[in-house]
């Protein structure tokens, strides 16, 4: 993957996500919460993009902007070159087969009442026309894609347990033959038992289906095993964007630094040596990010500049993409 | 599902006979005579002789007993008399009103219609003009729409039905002559122009009526709709690519009218009950009516017979919530 990077599936550029804030009687437009801003990057064909960062920088709702499930407030997201943000609800709407998102939480995301089958099948309702029987067929194919019982057709997700609902949620976002699916956390609702069976089969799919995943969550070896390349987020902005490999051995941004500092060793003598770095103060507020690098605050390599001026996302190294000050002059 | 509800109409038993007693026992302490209203120049003794005859005298679990009997006994047989022409019931004593001598199930008969059509159809058409209003309320929420139905909401639901039936009479009857004040119990509809008249004269009580039960049953769709809406399932279904009427309509509604039908099942046996104010106000002779013309006699068959039917509706139509409930929700099973 790292050597030949294929055709770019998704291209997003200049992404931004404002949430406006209003106050008092007439509902003012006071200012906006940043919750991603300004991010831009391109996942290949067949590739998995790991997005990772704490909670609260804007991963979820990169993933929902990028599939229009909110109105982005500016930037363009491209899929096999056809922007997604400037399309129509027509268009839009004949554009969704083609990119399908599997959500976080397995339980609130199935509608309680209608059955798996009715689940599954209502997007062949609405962007085929497949007979009733073909239907059927389809669905049971799905099935046991994702490794459900076909009997289980006719029940509702509340008698499912959490693994089952997931393989749902699954099998529901396959229906169209997606090429890109966004997996938004869909494994942090889970049982540790139960994430790595649900990690094999999006890998399985993957390797069958040639699909191709923008993988979000927070366990970063979770994101090690599943990703490609990864990309960190922090406080709405993409600070890093690596190769899998090159990005844990050795990261760049001092954020990334701290980050793949807090991931424990399974190993207790290296878990001994592991030596943590520990970022002071909180993540300031996205409605009020500060002046110069949004990590400035609480960057234990912080240079004057930093708090000057805004530092470019720019390529350091072949394929490696970094927004640091520390990287700056290197590039120039 | 069937030995639920079998089950709980067994409950349903003991539950009506403790209300009946309980109605009764209620009625008995209250003060008040059932001889009050004759005259005083009626000698004492002549008093004395038409309360035996009503039998006041017996002690009142005779008289409840016995009220018993005639209401689970004797008025079914009357009913089946009534309806197949048979007569089982011959000489047998019906549940007669102190004030008119009539029997109470006449009266009810006779009344029970004025009270389905004003009052049922104010209620159907509160239902009507509810759901758009709370769906497009908690779609567009905060919009002007919203702002406005939330205003009239509040209006419907503070403002008593006495004071709105009165500024109705005042402006479209009294000033303006659109609609007459008092509403003719005895017209027929028999041709076009007293059709004309009946729906002419049932504009203002409906209105009335239905905008209070409106009120309502807005506010409880709206919430349940936002309830919904927020839900995970509905980006779900969003990024299913379904168009945005199946998103709201089959989604998002769907789920959102459990608790709604509910609430309007439970409403049912008010429009039984007659909205016993506004039959006032509009003069409609309904059972709201008589039941208020009945406690201020001291009729206490009528007044028993009445509130004991609407318990009886009561409890029915609990149990058709619940089972409504289940038929909607298949996350509920009554095994």
């Amino acid at each position: 993957m790292l050597d030949a990077p294929g055709k770019a599936l998704i291209e997003v550029s200049g992404l931004k996500m404002y949430f406006p804030i209003t106050a008092g009687v007439f509902r003012k437009h006071v200012g906006d919460v940043k919750a991603v801003d300004n991010v831009s990057f391109t996942i290949y064909e067949g590739e998995t993009l790991g997005l990772v960062g704490e909670s609260g920088c804007g991963k979820s709702t990169c993933g929902r902007a990028i599939l229009r499930l909110y109105e982005p407030t500016a930037g363009a997201v491209r899929i096999d070159s056809k922007d997604v943000l400037a399309a129509d609800a027509d268009t839009l709407r004949e554009m969704r087969p083609k990119m399908q998102m599997v959500f976080q939480d397995p339980q609130a995301s199935l509608n309680p009442r209608m059955t798996v089958a009715a689940i599954i099948g209502e997007p062949l309702d609405e962007h085929t026309s497949l007979s009733k029987k073909d239907k059927l067929a389809r669905i049971y194919e799905l099935m046991d894609q994702v490794g459900l019982n076909r009997d289980f057709a006719n029940r509702y997700p509340h008698e499912f347990s959490g693994g089952q609902r997931q393989r749902i949620g699954i099998a529901r976002a396959l229906a169209l033959n997606p090429k890109f699916i966004v997996c938004d956390e869909p494994i942090a609702a889970l049982d540790v038992s139960i994430q790595a069976q649900v990690v094999n089969l999006l890998e399985e799919l993957q390797d069958r289906l040639g699909l191709t995943y923008l993988f979000i969550s927070h366990d970063l070896s979770m994101v090690r095993h599943i990703a490609d390349r990864v990309a960190v987020m922090y406080l709405g902005q993409i600070i890093e964007l690596a190769p899998r490999d090159p990005l844990y051995v050795e990261p760049l941004h001092p954020y990334t630094q701290a980050l793949l500092s807090a991931v424990p060793e399974p190993d207790p003598e290296a878990e001994k040596t592991r030596r943590r770095i520990i970022l002071k103060g909180d993540v300031p507020s996205p409605a009020n990010p500060p002046k110069g690098c949004n990590f400035c605050t609480r960057c234990p390599k912080v240079m004057e500049i930093c708090r000057q001026t805004e530092p470019t996302f720019h390529e350091v190294q072949p394929g490696r993409f970094v927004a640091c000050h520390l990287y700056q002059e290197t590039a120039d | 599902m069937f030995t639920f509800t079998l089950r709980r109409l067994l409950i349903a038993i003991p539950t009506l006979l403790i209300i009946s007693l309980v109605i009764f026992l209620l009625l008995e302490a209250a003060p008040g005579d059932p001889l009050g209203e004759v005259p005083l120049t009626v000698p004492p003794e002549v008093k004395a002789k038409m309360r035996e005859a009503l039998g006041l005298n017996s002690a009142w679990y005779v008289r409840y007993l016995l009220w018993l009997k005639q209401f689970f006994w004797v008025e079914p047989v009357h009913l089946w008399d009534a309806l197949f022409g048979t007569s089982y019931g011959e000489g047998m004593q019906r549940v007669i009103s102190f004030q008119s001598r009539q029997p109470v199930m006449q009266i009810i008969a006779e009344r029970l219609p004025q009270t389905l059509i004003v009052v049922g159809l104010a209620y159907v058409v509160g239902v009507l003009i509810a759901l758009p209003i709370g769906i497009i309320s908690a779609y567009r929420q905060y919009s002007w729409f919203d702002n406005i139905g939330t205003f009239i909401s509040m209006i419907g639901f503070s403002v008593p039905t006495f004071f709105t039936g009165v500024v109705l009479i005042i402006v479209f009857a009294v000033k303006l002559h659109w609609f007459p004040s008092v509403y003719d119990t005895t017209l027929q509809v028999t041709d076009w122009a007293s059709f004309k008249a009946q729906i002419r004269q049932m504009v203002m009580p409906v209105t009335v009526l239905a905008l209070y039960n409106a009120a309502q049953i807005s506010r409880f769709m709206r919430a349940s709709m936002l309830d919904n809406l927020g839900q995970d399932y509905v980006r779900t279904a969003r990024a299913k690519g379904l168009t945005e009427k199946v998103v709201v309509l089959i989604h998002v509604l769907r789920n959102s009218l459990i608790p709604v039908v509910t609430v309007i099942a439970l409403g049912v046996p008010t429009i039984f009950g007659g909205a016993i104010i506004t039959e006032q106000v509009f003069k409609v002779n309904g059972l709201g009516q008589q039941l208020i013309l009945s406690i201020h006699a001291n009729d206490m068959p009528m007044v028993m017979t009445l509130t004991f039917i609407f318990a009886i509706l009561i409890v029915l139509f609990n149990l058709v919530a619940d089972l409504l409930y289940g038929i909607l929700d298949p996350r509920i099973r009554y095994d």
